[in-house]
Protein backbone atom coordinates (compact mmCIF):
# COMPACT_ATOMS: atom_id res chain seq x y z
CA UNK A 1 0.00 0.00 0.00
CA UNK A 2 1.04 3.57 -0.60
CA UNK A 3 -0.39 4.77 2.70
CA UNK A 4 3.10 5.32 4.08
CA UNK A 5 3.53 8.18 1.62
CA UNK A 6 0.39 9.98 2.75
CA UNK A 7 0.47 11.93 5.92
CA UNK A 8 -2.42 11.31 8.31
CA UNK A 9 -3.64 13.18 11.37
CA UNK A 10 -1.35 12.76 14.37
CA UNK A 11 1.58 11.39 12.36
CA UNK A 12 4.11 13.93 13.53
CA UNK A 13 6.49 12.45 16.12
CA UNK A 14 5.68 15.13 18.69
CA UNK A 15 1.91 14.52 18.62
CA UNK A 16 2.44 10.77 18.48
CA UNK A 17 4.75 10.69 21.49
CA UNK A 18 2.59 13.06 23.52
CA UNK A 19 -0.59 11.07 22.93
CA UNK A 20 1.02 7.68 23.60
CA UNK A 21 2.71 9.05 26.72
CA UNK A 22 -0.54 10.51 28.00
CA UNK A 23 -2.48 7.30 27.29
CA UNK A 24 0.10 5.09 28.97
CA UNK A 25 0.41 7.36 32.03
CA UNK A 26 -3.35 7.59 32.55
CA UNK A 27 -3.82 3.84 32.08
CA UNK A 28 -1.05 3.05 34.55
CA UNK A 29 -2.57 5.41 37.13
CA UNK A 30 -6.18 4.41 36.56
CA UNK A 31 -5.95 0.66 35.84
CA UNK A 32 -2.51 -0.83 36.52
CA UNK A 33 -1.82 0.67 39.93
CA UNK A 34 -5.14 -0.49 41.45
CA UNK A 35 -4.28 -4.01 40.30
CA UNK A 36 -0.79 -3.79 41.81
CA UNK A 37 -2.21 -2.40 45.05
CA UNK A 38 -4.51 -5.42 45.50
CA UNK A 39 -1.58 -7.85 45.48
CA UNK A 40 0.74 -5.62 47.53
CA UNK A 41 -1.93 -5.26 50.22
CA UNK A 42 -2.74 -8.96 50.12
CA UNK A 43 0.88 -9.84 50.89
CA UNK A 44 1.59 -7.18 53.58
CA UNK A 45 1.84 -9.98 56.15
CA UNK A 46 4.03 -12.09 53.90
CA UNK A 47 3.29 -15.40 52.22
CA UNK A 48 2.39 -17.15 55.50
CA UNK A 49 -0.01 -14.35 56.42
CA UNK A 50 -1.59 -14.55 52.99
CA UNK A 51 -2.15 -18.29 53.26
CA UNK A 52 -3.61 -18.05 56.74
CA UNK A 53 -5.95 -15.26 55.58
CA UNK A 54 -7.19 -17.41 52.72
CA UNK A 55 -7.56 -20.45 54.98
CA UNK A 56 -9.70 -18.47 57.43
CA UNK A 57 -12.81 -20.54 58.19
CA UNK A 58 -15.31 -17.96 56.91
CA UNK A 59 -13.26 -17.01 53.86
CA UNK A 60 -13.02 -20.68 52.87
CA UNK A 61 -16.77 -21.04 53.26
CA UNK A 62 -17.31 -17.94 51.14
CA UNK A 63 -15.06 -19.39 48.43
CA UNK A 64 -17.09 -22.63 48.48
CA UNK A 65 -20.45 -20.83 48.28
CA UNK A 66 -19.20 -18.62 45.46
CA UNK A 67 -18.08 -21.69 43.49
CA UNK A 68 -21.50 -23.32 43.97
CA UNK A 69 -23.26 -20.15 42.76
CA UNK A 70 -21.03 -20.00 39.67
CA UNK A 71 -21.49 -23.72 38.96
CA UNK A 72 -25.27 -23.33 38.97
CA UNK A 73 -25.46 -19.98 37.20
CA UNK A 74 -23.03 -20.43 34.34
CA UNK A 75 -24.52 -23.61 32.74
CA UNK A 76 -28.04 -22.17 33.01
CA UNK A 77 -27.07 -18.94 31.28
CA UNK A 78 -24.97 -20.84 28.75
CA UNK A 79 -27.96 -22.89 27.60
CA UNK A 80 -30.28 -19.89 27.60
CA UNK A 81 -27.73 -17.70 25.77
CA UNK A 82 -27.19 -20.23 22.99
CA UNK A 83 -30.93 -20.78 22.44
CA UNK A 84 -31.63 -17.03 22.43
CA UNK A 85 -28.77 -16.34 20.00
CA UNK A 86 -29.99 -19.16 17.72
CA UNK A 87 -33.52 -17.77 17.85
CA UNK A 88 -32.73 -14.14 17.01
CA UNK A 89 -30.05 -14.80 14.41
CA UNK A 90 -31.53 -17.79 12.57
CA UNK A 91 -35.20 -16.87 12.31
CA UNK A 92 -37.20 -13.78 11.41
CA UNK A 93 -40.37 -13.25 13.36
CA UNK A 94 -42.30 -10.31 14.80
CA UNK A 95 -40.83 -9.15 18.10
CA UNK A 96 -37.32 -10.30 17.27
CA UNK A 97 -35.77 -6.85 17.87
CA UNK A 98 -37.74 -6.46 21.09
CA UNK A 99 -36.39 -9.75 22.39
CA UNK A 100 -32.83 -8.68 21.63
CA UNK A 101 -33.45 -5.42 23.53
CA UNK A 102 -35.09 -7.09 26.53
CA UNK A 103 -31.98 -9.14 27.10
CA UNK A 104 -30.02 -5.90 27.69
CA UNK A 105 -32.17 -4.93 30.70
CA UNK A 106 -29.84 -6.46 33.32
CA UNK A 107 -27.03 -4.25 31.95
CA UNK A 108 -29.09 -1.13 32.55
CA UNK A 109 -30.54 -2.00 35.95
CA UNK A 110 -28.75 -1.06 39.16
CA UNK A 111 -27.65 -4.22 41.00
CA UNK A 112 -29.42 -3.07 44.15
CA UNK A 113 -32.68 -2.73 42.19
CA UNK A 114 -32.07 -6.20 40.74
CA UNK A 115 -31.77 -7.65 44.23
CA UNK A 116 -34.88 -5.78 45.37
CA UNK A 117 -36.93 -7.21 42.46
CA UNK A 118 -36.35 -10.72 43.76
CA UNK A 119 -36.81 -9.77 47.40
CA UNK A 120 -40.22 -8.26 46.61
CA UNK A 121 -41.40 -11.32 44.73
CA UNK A 122 -39.87 -14.17 46.72
CA UNK A 123 -39.39 -12.56 50.16
CA UNK A 124 -41.55 -13.66 53.09
CA UNK A 125 -44.27 -11.11 52.26
CA UNK A 126 -43.96 -11.32 48.47
CA UNK A 127 -46.58 -13.06 46.31
CA UNK A 128 -44.54 -16.13 45.54
CA UNK A 129 -42.66 -16.00 48.85
CA UNK A 130 -45.85 -16.19 50.93
CA UNK A 131 -47.07 -19.18 48.99
CA UNK A 132 -43.69 -20.93 49.29
CA UNK A 133 -43.62 -20.05 53.00
CA UNK A 134 -46.64 -22.27 53.54
CA UNK A 135 -44.50 -25.17 52.40
CA UNK A 136 -41.56 -23.99 54.56
CA UNK A 137 -39.48 -23.07 51.53
CA UNK A 138 -37.35 -19.99 52.02
CA UNK A 139 -35.49 -18.67 48.98
CA UNK A 140 -34.39 -15.25 50.18
CA UNK A 141 -31.55 -14.82 52.69
CA UNK A 142 -30.26 -18.24 51.66
CA UNK A 143 -28.27 -19.62 48.75
CA UNK A 144 -31.13 -20.13 46.23
CA UNK A 145 -31.85 -16.40 46.35
CA UNK A 146 -28.20 -15.64 45.65
CA UNK A 147 -28.27 -17.94 42.64
CA UNK A 148 -31.50 -16.35 41.35
CA UNK A 149 -30.19 -12.77 41.40
CA UNK A 150 -26.88 -13.89 39.92
CA UNK A 151 -28.72 -15.54 37.03
CA UNK A 152 -30.59 -12.26 36.48
CA UNK A 153 -27.46 -10.10 36.53
CA UNK A 154 -25.38 -12.37 34.25
CA UNK A 155 -27.97 -13.61 31.75
CA UNK A 156 -27.04 -11.24 28.87
CA UNK A 157 -23.36 -12.10 28.54
CA UNK A 158 -23.38 -15.33 26.48
CA UNK A 159 -26.11 -14.09 24.12
CA UNK A 160 -24.39 -10.69 23.73
CA UNK A 161 -21.14 -12.36 22.65
CA UNK A 162 -22.85 -14.79 20.25
CA UNK A 163 -25.48 -12.62 18.52
CA UNK A 164 -23.17 -10.26 16.57
CA UNK A 165 -20.92 -13.14 15.50
CA UNK A 166 -23.74 -15.45 14.41
CA UNK A 167 -25.44 -12.58 12.59
CA UNK A 168 -22.26 -11.88 10.68
CA UNK A 169 -21.70 -15.54 9.79
CA UNK A 170 -25.17 -15.93 8.32
CA UNK A 171 -27.12 -19.15 8.09
CA UNK A 172 -25.98 -20.63 4.76
CA UNK A 173 -23.72 -23.26 6.32
CA UNK A 174 -26.47 -24.51 8.59
CA UNK A 175 -28.99 -24.52 5.74
CA UNK A 176 -26.58 -26.62 3.71
CA UNK A 177 -26.33 -28.98 6.68
CA UNK A 178 -30.11 -29.37 6.77
CA UNK A 179 -30.24 -30.09 3.05
CA UNK A 180 -27.62 -32.78 3.59
CA UNK A 181 -29.87 -34.34 6.21
CA UNK A 182 -28.28 -33.32 9.52
CA UNK A 183 -30.41 -33.48 12.64
CA UNK A 184 -30.76 -30.43 14.89
CA UNK A 185 -28.13 -31.59 17.37
CA UNK A 186 -25.70 -32.69 14.64
CA UNK A 187 -26.16 -29.32 12.97
CA UNK A 188 -25.31 -27.46 16.16
CA UNK A 189 -22.38 -29.65 17.12
CA UNK A 190 -20.78 -30.05 13.71
CA UNK A 191 -21.58 -26.74 11.97
CA UNK A 192 -22.51 -24.01 14.44
CA UNK A 193 -20.33 -24.87 17.43
CA UNK A 194 -16.98 -24.93 15.57
CA UNK A 195 -17.78 -21.44 14.24
CA UNK A 196 -18.76 -19.88 17.54
CA UNK A 197 -16.66 -21.80 20.05
CA UNK A 198 -14.22 -18.98 20.86
CA UNK A 199 -16.93 -16.38 21.34
CA UNK A 200 -18.88 -18.92 23.37
CA UNK A 201 -15.84 -19.57 25.54
CA UNK A 202 -15.37 -15.86 26.20
CA UNK A 203 -19.10 -15.48 26.95
CA UNK A 204 -18.85 -18.27 29.50
CA UNK A 205 -15.70 -16.86 31.11
CA UNK A 206 -17.27 -13.41 31.33
CA UNK A 207 -20.47 -14.86 32.82
CA UNK A 208 -18.32 -16.67 35.35
CA UNK A 209 -16.34 -13.53 36.25
CA UNK A 210 -19.52 -11.58 36.84
CA UNK A 211 -21.17 -14.45 38.71
CA UNK A 212 -18.35 -14.81 41.23
CA UNK A 213 -18.01 -11.03 41.57
CA UNK A 214 -21.62 -9.85 41.88
CA UNK A 215 -21.96 -7.65 44.94
CA UNK A 216 -24.90 -5.22 45.03
CA UNK A 217 -27.68 -7.62 44.03
CA UNK A 218 -26.33 -10.43 46.19
CA UNK A 219 -25.95 -8.22 49.25
CA UNK A 220 -29.68 -7.35 49.10
CA UNK A 221 -30.83 -10.98 49.16
CA UNK A 222 -28.06 -12.66 51.12
CA UNK A 223 -28.69 -11.54 54.69
CA UNK A 224 -24.90 -11.55 55.22
CA UNK A 225 -24.76 -14.51 57.58
CA UNK A 226 -21.07 -15.26 58.19
CA UNK A 227 -20.20 -18.83 57.28
CA UNK A 228 -23.63 -19.36 55.72
CA UNK A 229 -24.77 -16.90 53.06
CA UNK A 230 -21.62 -14.86 52.52
CA UNK A 231 -20.17 -15.00 49.03
CA UNK A 232 -16.58 -13.94 48.40
CA UNK A 233 -17.35 -10.28 47.49
CA UNK A 234 -19.52 -9.98 50.62
CA UNK A 235 -16.72 -11.50 52.66
CA UNK A 236 -14.37 -8.85 51.22
CA UNK A 237 -16.77 -6.17 52.47
CA UNK A 238 -17.07 -7.73 55.93
CA UNK A 239 -13.31 -8.09 56.37
CA UNK A 240 -12.74 -4.54 55.17
CA UNK A 241 -15.32 -3.19 57.61
CA UNK A 242 -13.64 -5.20 60.39
CA UNK A 243 -10.41 -3.27 59.58
CA UNK A 244 -8.83 -6.56 58.50
CA UNK A 245 -7.31 -4.97 55.39
CA UNK A 246 -4.85 -7.78 54.67
CA UNK A 247 -7.67 -10.35 54.89
CA UNK A 248 -9.95 -8.28 52.65
CA UNK A 249 -7.24 -7.88 50.01
CA UNK A 250 -6.23 -11.54 50.25
CA UNK A 251 -9.81 -12.50 49.41
CA UNK A 252 -9.82 -9.77 46.72
CA UNK A 253 -6.65 -11.16 45.17
CA UNK A 254 -8.53 -14.38 44.32
CA UNK A 255 -11.24 -12.36 42.56
CA UNK A 256 -8.60 -10.22 40.83
CA UNK A 257 -6.93 -13.44 39.67
CA UNK A 258 -10.20 -14.56 38.06
CA UNK A 259 -10.48 -11.12 36.43
CA UNK A 260 -6.95 -11.45 35.00
CA UNK A 261 -7.72 -14.91 33.61
CA UNK A 262 -10.83 -13.40 31.98
CA UNK A 263 -8.70 -10.72 30.28
CA UNK A 264 -6.17 -13.30 29.05
CA UNK A 265 -8.94 -15.48 27.59
CA UNK A 266 -10.41 -12.45 25.86
CA UNK A 267 -7.04 -11.57 24.32
CA UNK A 268 -6.62 -15.16 23.06
CA UNK A 269 -10.15 -15.23 21.63
CA UNK A 270 -9.63 -11.94 19.78
CA UNK A 271 -6.29 -13.13 18.44
CA UNK A 272 -7.94 -16.35 17.18
CA UNK A 273 -10.80 -14.46 15.55
CA UNK A 274 -8.51 -11.97 13.83
CA UNK A 275 -6.55 -14.87 12.32
CA UNK A 276 -9.70 -16.27 10.70
CA UNK B 1 -20.14 -5.81 4.38
CA UNK B 2 -21.05 -6.63 0.81
CA UNK B 3 -21.27 -10.33 1.58
CA UNK B 4 -23.67 -9.88 4.47
CA UNK B 5 -25.86 -7.67 2.26
CA UNK B 6 -26.04 -10.40 -0.36
CA UNK B 7 -26.86 -13.06 2.18
CA UNK B 8 -29.55 -10.98 3.85
CA UNK B 9 -31.37 -10.09 0.64
CA UNK B 10 -32.63 -13.48 -0.54
CA UNK B 11 -33.65 -14.29 3.03
CA UNK B 12 -35.82 -11.19 3.13
CA UNK B 13 -37.53 -12.14 -0.11
CA UNK B 14 -38.59 -15.51 1.22
CA UNK B 15 -41.60 -15.35 3.46
CA UNK B 16 -40.95 -15.66 7.19
CA UNK B 17 -42.63 -19.05 7.23
CA UNK B 18 -40.39 -20.42 4.51
CA UNK B 19 -37.18 -19.49 6.38
CA UNK B 20 -38.55 -20.96 9.55
CA UNK B 21 -38.97 -24.30 7.87
CA UNK B 22 -35.36 -24.57 6.68
CA UNK B 23 -33.55 -24.59 10.04
CA UNK B 24 -34.75 -26.67 12.97
CA UNK B 25 -35.38 -25.53 16.52
CA UNK B 26 -37.63 -22.49 16.09
CA UNK B 27 -40.28 -23.74 18.50
CA UNK B 28 -37.80 -25.03 21.04
CA UNK B 29 -35.60 -21.93 21.11
CA UNK B 30 -38.60 -19.60 21.15
CA UNK B 31 -40.13 -21.56 24.00
CA UNK B 32 -36.98 -21.64 26.11
CA UNK B 33 -36.17 -17.97 25.46
CA UNK B 34 -39.67 -16.73 26.25
CA UNK B 35 -39.94 -18.91 29.34
CA UNK B 36 -36.58 -17.76 30.65
CA UNK B 37 -37.12 -14.05 29.88
CA UNK B 38 -40.61 -14.09 31.41
CA UNK B 39 -39.52 -15.86 34.56
CA UNK B 40 -36.18 -14.18 35.16
CA UNK B 41 -36.75 -10.68 33.75
CA UNK B 42 -40.37 -9.75 33.16
CA UNK B 43 -42.05 -11.29 36.21
CA UNK B 44 -39.77 -9.61 38.79
CA UNK B 45 -39.85 -6.26 36.95
CA UNK B 46 -43.63 -6.16 36.68
CA UNK B 47 -43.76 -7.19 40.33
CA UNK B 48 -41.86 -4.02 41.24
CA UNK B 49 -44.15 -1.73 39.24
CA UNK B 50 -47.30 -3.36 40.61
CA UNK B 51 -45.95 -2.95 44.15
CA UNK B 52 -45.13 0.71 43.52
CA UNK B 53 -48.50 1.34 41.84
CA UNK B 54 -50.31 -0.29 44.76
CA UNK B 55 -49.12 2.29 47.28
CA UNK B 56 -51.18 5.19 45.97
CA UNK B 57 -50.01 8.31 44.19
CA UNK B 58 -49.79 10.60 47.20
CA UNK B 59 -47.63 8.29 49.28
CA UNK B 60 -45.54 7.41 46.23
CA UNK B 61 -44.90 11.09 45.53
CA UNK B 62 -44.14 11.78 49.19
CA UNK B 63 -41.55 9.01 49.30
CA UNK B 64 -39.77 9.81 46.06
CA UNK B 65 -39.58 13.58 46.80
CA UNK B 66 -38.16 13.17 50.29
CA UNK B 67 -35.36 15.80 50.52
CA UNK B 68 -32.69 13.22 51.34
CA UNK B 69 -33.75 11.12 48.34
CA UNK B 70 -33.82 14.17 46.06
CA UNK B 71 -30.30 15.05 47.21
CA UNK B 72 -29.19 11.54 46.27
CA UNK B 73 -30.70 11.90 42.76
CA UNK B 74 -28.63 15.04 42.30
CA UNK B 75 -25.41 13.56 43.65
CA UNK B 76 -25.82 10.43 41.50
CA UNK B 77 -26.72 12.28 38.28
CA UNK B 78 -23.96 14.89 38.61
CA UNK B 79 -21.29 12.33 39.51
CA UNK B 80 -22.40 10.04 36.65
CA UNK B 81 -22.30 12.98 34.25
CA UNK B 82 -18.79 13.98 35.34
CA UNK B 83 -17.59 10.36 35.15
CA UNK B 84 -18.99 9.80 31.66
CA UNK B 85 -17.58 13.12 30.38
CA UNK B 86 -14.17 12.05 31.65
CA UNK B 87 -14.63 8.70 29.91
CA UNK B 88 -15.62 10.38 26.62
CA UNK B 89 -12.25 12.19 26.56
CA UNK B 90 -10.20 9.32 27.98
CA UNK B 91 -11.98 6.74 25.79
CA UNK B 92 -11.43 8.76 22.61
CA UNK B 93 -7.74 9.16 23.49
CA UNK B 94 -7.33 5.44 24.22
CA UNK B 95 -9.20 4.35 21.08
CA UNK B 96 -7.09 6.72 18.99
CA UNK B 97 -3.78 5.55 20.43
CA UNK B 98 -4.75 1.86 20.20
CA UNK B 99 -5.93 2.09 16.58
CA UNK B 100 -3.50 4.60 15.06
CA UNK B 101 -0.14 3.88 16.62
CA UNK B 102 2.17 0.90 16.99
CA UNK B 103 4.31 0.77 20.12
CA UNK B 104 5.66 -1.83 22.54
CA UNK B 105 3.13 -2.90 25.16
CA UNK B 106 0.15 -1.96 23.00
CA UNK B 107 -1.51 -5.37 23.33
CA UNK B 108 -1.21 -5.21 27.10
CA UNK B 109 -2.71 -1.73 27.14
CA UNK B 110 -5.56 -2.95 24.97
CA UNK B 111 -6.22 -5.98 27.18
CA UNK B 112 -6.19 -4.05 30.47
CA UNK B 113 -8.93 -1.69 29.18
CA UNK B 114 -11.50 -4.38 30.04
CA UNK B 115 -10.30 -4.77 33.63
CA UNK B 116 -13.18 -2.72 35.12
CA UNK B 117 -15.72 -5.15 33.59
CA UNK B 118 -13.91 -8.21 34.87
CA UNK B 119 -12.99 -6.97 38.35
CA UNK B 120 -15.76 -7.31 40.96
CA UNK B 121 -17.10 -3.91 41.97
CA UNK B 122 -16.50 -4.50 45.69
CA UNK B 123 -12.83 -5.19 44.98
CA UNK B 124 -12.63 -2.03 42.87
CA UNK B 125 -14.30 -0.15 45.72
CA UNK B 126 -11.90 -1.12 48.49
CA UNK B 127 -8.93 -0.71 46.15
CA UNK B 128 -9.86 2.83 45.12
CA UNK B 129 -10.70 3.73 48.73
CA UNK B 130 -7.23 2.52 49.81
CA UNK B 131 -5.44 4.33 46.96
CA UNK B 132 -7.17 7.64 47.69
CA UNK B 133 -7.19 7.41 51.49
CA UNK B 134 -5.30 10.16 53.34
CA UNK B 135 -2.19 7.97 53.68
CA UNK B 136 -2.78 6.04 50.44
CA UNK B 137 -0.53 5.95 47.36
CA UNK B 138 -2.49 8.75 45.67
CA UNK B 139 -4.22 10.32 48.65
CA UNK B 140 -1.02 11.55 50.33
CA UNK B 141 0.06 13.56 47.27
CA UNK B 142 -3.41 14.87 46.57
CA UNK B 143 -3.68 15.97 50.21
CA UNK B 144 -0.59 18.17 49.70
CA UNK B 145 -2.45 19.85 46.87
CA UNK B 146 -5.48 20.26 49.09
CA UNK B 147 -7.58 17.79 47.09
CA UNK B 148 -9.68 15.30 49.04
CA UNK B 149 -11.12 12.39 47.10
CA UNK B 150 -11.97 9.67 49.62
CA UNK B 151 -15.24 10.24 51.48
CA UNK B 152 -16.27 13.15 49.24
CA UNK B 153 -18.49 13.36 46.12
CA UNK B 154 -15.26 13.44 44.09
CA UNK B 155 -14.65 9.87 45.28
CA UNK B 156 -18.01 8.88 43.75
CA UNK B 157 -16.89 10.34 40.41
CA UNK B 158 -13.60 8.39 40.58
CA UNK B 159 -15.40 5.11 41.33
CA UNK B 160 -17.97 5.62 38.56
CA UNK B 161 -15.28 6.64 36.07
CA UNK B 162 -13.25 3.53 36.89
CA UNK B 163 -16.12 1.06 36.54
CA UNK B 164 -17.26 2.46 33.18
CA UNK B 165 -13.88 2.93 31.45
CA UNK B 166 -14.40 0.32 28.69
CA UNK B 167 -17.63 1.71 27.20
CA UNK B 168 -16.31 4.63 25.11
CA UNK B 169 -13.04 2.89 24.17
CA UNK B 170 -14.88 -0.17 22.88
CA UNK B 171 -17.55 1.75 20.92
CA UNK B 172 -15.09 4.17 19.26
CA UNK B 173 -12.37 1.62 18.45
CA UNK B 174 -14.23 -0.30 15.68
CA UNK B 175 -15.52 2.91 14.07
CA UNK B 176 -12.02 4.37 13.97
CA UNK B 177 -10.68 1.12 12.50
CA UNK B 178 -13.20 1.11 9.65
CA UNK B 179 -12.82 4.78 8.79
CA UNK B 180 -11.71 5.18 5.16
CA UNK B 181 -8.46 7.18 4.95
CA UNK B 182 -9.16 8.96 1.60
CA UNK B 183 -10.83 12.16 2.86
CA UNK B 184 -8.30 12.54 5.63
CA UNK B 185 -5.29 12.03 3.33
CA UNK B 186 -6.71 14.34 0.68
CA UNK B 187 -7.23 17.11 3.22
CA UNK B 188 -3.77 16.61 4.66
CA UNK B 189 -2.13 16.71 1.22
CA UNK B 190 -3.99 19.96 0.49
CA UNK B 191 -2.14 21.41 3.45
CA UNK B 192 -4.81 21.47 6.17
CA UNK B 193 -3.47 21.29 9.72
CA UNK B 194 -3.93 18.20 11.93
CA UNK B 195 -6.39 20.04 14.13
CA UNK B 196 -8.51 21.22 11.21
CA UNK B 197 -8.69 17.77 9.64
CA UNK B 198 -9.57 16.22 12.98
CA UNK B 199 -12.30 18.77 13.60
CA UNK B 200 -13.77 18.80 10.10
CA UNK B 201 -13.36 15.20 8.95
CA UNK B 202 -12.58 12.78 11.76
CA UNK B 203 -14.70 14.12 14.60
CA UNK B 204 -17.95 14.26 12.57
CA UNK B 205 -17.46 10.54 11.85
CA UNK B 206 -16.57 9.63 15.41
CA UNK B 207 -18.90 11.62 17.64
CA UNK B 208 -21.97 9.34 17.33
CA UNK B 209 -19.86 6.49 18.72
CA UNK B 210 -18.50 8.73 21.48
CA UNK B 211 -22.06 9.71 22.43
CA UNK B 212 -23.18 6.06 22.44
CA UNK B 213 -20.28 5.05 24.66
CA UNK B 214 -20.82 8.06 26.91
CA UNK B 215 -24.52 7.24 27.30
CA UNK B 216 -23.73 3.61 28.16
CA UNK B 217 -21.17 4.80 30.68
CA UNK B 218 -23.72 7.24 32.15
CA UNK B 219 -26.40 4.54 32.46
CA UNK B 220 -23.98 2.18 34.15
CA UNK B 221 -22.76 4.89 36.54
CA UNK B 222 -26.30 5.81 37.62
CA UNK B 223 -26.75 2.33 39.06
CA UNK B 224 -23.23 1.76 40.38
CA UNK B 225 -23.18 0.59 43.98
CA UNK B 226 -20.30 -1.71 44.96
CA UNK B 227 -17.43 0.46 43.83
CA UNK B 228 -19.02 3.66 45.12
CA UNK B 229 -20.04 2.87 48.70
CA UNK B 230 -16.51 2.19 49.95
CA UNK B 231 -15.08 5.50 48.78
CA UNK B 232 -18.12 7.77 49.02
CA UNK B 233 -18.30 8.30 52.78
CA UNK B 234 -22.09 7.98 52.43
CA UNK B 235 -23.14 11.06 54.40
CA UNK B 236 -26.81 11.96 53.96
CA UNK B 237 -27.50 14.91 51.59
CA UNK B 238 -23.83 15.04 50.50
CA UNK B 239 -22.44 11.76 49.27
CA UNK B 240 -25.24 9.20 49.17
CA UNK B 241 -25.96 7.66 45.77
CA UNK B 242 -29.44 6.52 44.80
CA UNK B 243 -28.64 2.79 44.96
CA UNK B 244 -27.44 3.26 48.53
CA UNK B 245 -30.65 5.17 49.31
CA UNK B 246 -32.69 2.11 48.25
CA UNK B 247 -30.46 -0.06 50.39
CA UNK B 248 -30.91 2.25 53.41
CA UNK B 249 -34.72 2.08 53.06
CA UNK B 250 -34.50 -1.71 52.86
CA UNK B 251 -32.47 -1.87 56.05
CA UNK B 252 -35.18 0.21 57.73
CA UNK B 253 -37.66 -2.47 56.54
CA UNK B 254 -39.44 0.29 54.62
CA UNK B 255 -40.27 -1.89 51.62
CA UNK B 256 -42.82 0.53 50.06
CA UNK B 257 -40.28 3.38 50.05
CA UNK B 258 -37.54 1.14 48.65
CA UNK B 259 -39.91 -0.06 45.91
CA UNK B 260 -41.02 3.47 45.04
CA UNK B 261 -37.47 4.77 44.66
CA UNK B 262 -36.47 1.61 42.79
CA UNK B 263 -39.42 2.12 40.41
CA UNK B 264 -38.14 5.62 39.61
CA UNK B 265 -34.60 4.33 39.04
CA UNK B 266 -35.89 1.42 36.95
CA UNK B 267 -38.01 3.73 34.76
CA UNK B 268 -35.05 6.02 34.10
CA UNK B 269 -32.81 3.00 33.30
CA UNK B 270 -35.34 1.52 30.87
CA UNK B 271 -35.88 4.88 29.12
CA UNK B 272 -32.11 5.34 28.80
CA UNK B 273 -31.75 1.83 27.39
CA UNK B 274 -34.52 2.54 24.87
CA UNK B 275 -32.97 5.88 23.87
CA UNK B 276 -29.54 4.30 23.39
CA UNK B 277 -31.07 1.53 21.26
CA UNK B 278 -32.98 3.98 19.04
CA UNK B 279 -29.88 6.16 18.73
CA UNK B 280 -27.69 3.19 17.79
CA UNK B 281 -30.26 2.01 15.23
CA UNK B 282 -30.28 5.40 13.49
CA UNK B 283 -26.57 5.79 13.66
CA UNK B 284 -25.90 2.30 12.31
CA UNK B 285 -28.26 2.94 9.40
CA UNK B 286 -26.27 6.06 8.58
CA UNK B 287 -23.05 4.11 8.77
CA UNK B 288 -24.30 1.57 6.24
CA UNK B 289 -25.65 4.28 3.95
CA UNK B 290 -29.34 3.49 4.57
Amino acid sequence: MKTRKHRRVGDSPLVRRTLIGLAVTLTVLLLFMPLVLIFVQAFTEGWAGYVSNILDEYTLHAIGLTLVVALLTVPLNLVFGVFLAWLVTRFRFPGRKLLATLIDIPFAVSPVVAGLLFLLLYGSNGWVGQWLGEYDIQLMFSWPGIVMVTVFVTCPFVARELIPLMQQQGREEEEAGVVLGASGWQLFRRVTLPNIRWALLYGVILTNARAVGEFGAVSVVSGNIRGETNTLPLQVELLYQDYNTAGAFAASSLLAGIALITLVVKAIVEWRQSRN
Amino acid sequence: MATTDLSERPAKKLSAAATKRVLPGFGLSLGISLFFISLVLLLPISGLFIRAAGMGWEQFWFVITDPRVVASYKVTALAALAASLFNCVFGLLMAWVLVRYEFPGKRLLDAIMDLPFALPTAVAGITLATLFAENGWYGQYLADLGIEVAFTPLGIVVAMAFTSVPFVVRTVQPVLEELAPEDEEAAMSLGASDMTVFRKILFPALWPAVVTGGALSFARSLGEYGAVIFIAGNSPYISEVISLMIFVRLEEYDFPAASAIAAVVMTVSLLLLLAINVWQGRYLKRLHGG
